[in-house]
């Protein structure tokens, strides 16, 4: 078969439910660097004319996120802190990790980045991001003359 | 941000084992992580619950095992409304984990709060079980 490069949002998740799992890897990967755990974990789920992201990112405060959107580049940022200081206290086990994530995540498709929506429920983050209306398919008539 | 994800990691570990009866449903139940902590006056209990709130988190003190369950909202658990599912990294499932207490715990005083998916427990050790340093006298 010949493959050329396409464009990324030609991508329609309708088409192919077998080879989805292997187009969104290519599709949709994560710019991390190799090697380095992910954290925040992902969830994406996808329609034609947005993309839902959800992760779980449990005990921070909303304003520690920061997100941002560039084309078709989600960065999420934030930090997780320790908890607070309480004199006398020992450790038996800690297995709750504290610190600054970093994680950008390439989308199948251009974002309208004033339409971004986020929330932070129950220590879930909730991102919405609806497709830029320049980047949707623009179907295009074939007219013929006589 | 030099020191990114350093010590930020998820594990995602199912419950298995005797504690836990095999589930009849297709719910997938994960062990939470835990902090534990300890104070002069008490044990405290931290755990990651994201998806979990005050409605859906049971804890139960039977004799000396301390079990925490949470029960995730069935809408929770389905996902984005008319979107299909193309990456998933992580799982959404009820949880469990079961503690044994060594020490006495006031259990009139136990205390437990959730804010942003992350359960409290504070267990007051028993008055007698606190540390006491009991004078030797020479005989």
């Amino acid at each position: 078969m010949l493959r050329l490069t396409r464009p990324v949002w030609r991508f329609d998740p309708w088409m192919d439910m077998e080879g989805l799992g292997r187009e969104m890897e290519s599709v949709l990967f994560d710019l991390s660097p190799k090697g380095e755990r992910k954290y925040p974990l992902i969830n994406v789920f996808t329609r034609n004319d947005d993309v839902v992201i959800t992760s779980e990112i449990p005990g921070i405060e909303p304003k520690d996120i920061n997100l941002s959107v560039v084309g078709d580049t989600l960065t999420l940022k934030g930090s997780r802190r320790p908890d607070e200081v309480v004199n006398g206290r020992k450790w038996h086990r800690r297995e709750r990790g504290t610190g600054n994530f970093l994680r950008t995540v390439r989308l199948p498709y251009n974002v309208d980045s004033d339409r971004v929506d986020a929330s932070y429920q129950k220590g879930v983050l909730r991102i919405t991001l609806p497709r830029a209306e320049a980047d949707k398919p623009r179907k295009i008539s074939v007219k013929t003359e006589e | 941000m030099a020191e990114k994800n350093e010590k930020l990691s998820v594990k995602r570990q199912e419950a298995k084992g005797s504690s836990l009866a095999e589930s009849t449903t297709d719910r997938k139940t994960y062990v939470p992580s835990v902090d534990i902590s300890e104070t002069e006056s008490s044990l405290i209990i931290t755990a990651d619950m994201p998806g979990a709130d005050e409605s859906s988190v049971n804890i139960t003190l039977e004799n000396d095992l301390l079990a925490i369950e949470a029960r995730i909202d069935e809408q929770d658990l389905a996902g984005v409304d008319d979107h299909s599912l193309t990456l998933a990294e992580y799982g959404v499932g009820d949880y469990y984990r079961a503690f044994t207490l060594n020490e006495a715990i006031d259990r009139e005083k136990i205390r437990a709060k959730i804010k942003n998916g992350v359960l409290g427990i504070t267990l007051p050790k028993a008055q007698s079980a606190r540390t006491k340093s009991i004078p030797i006298q020479v005989g």
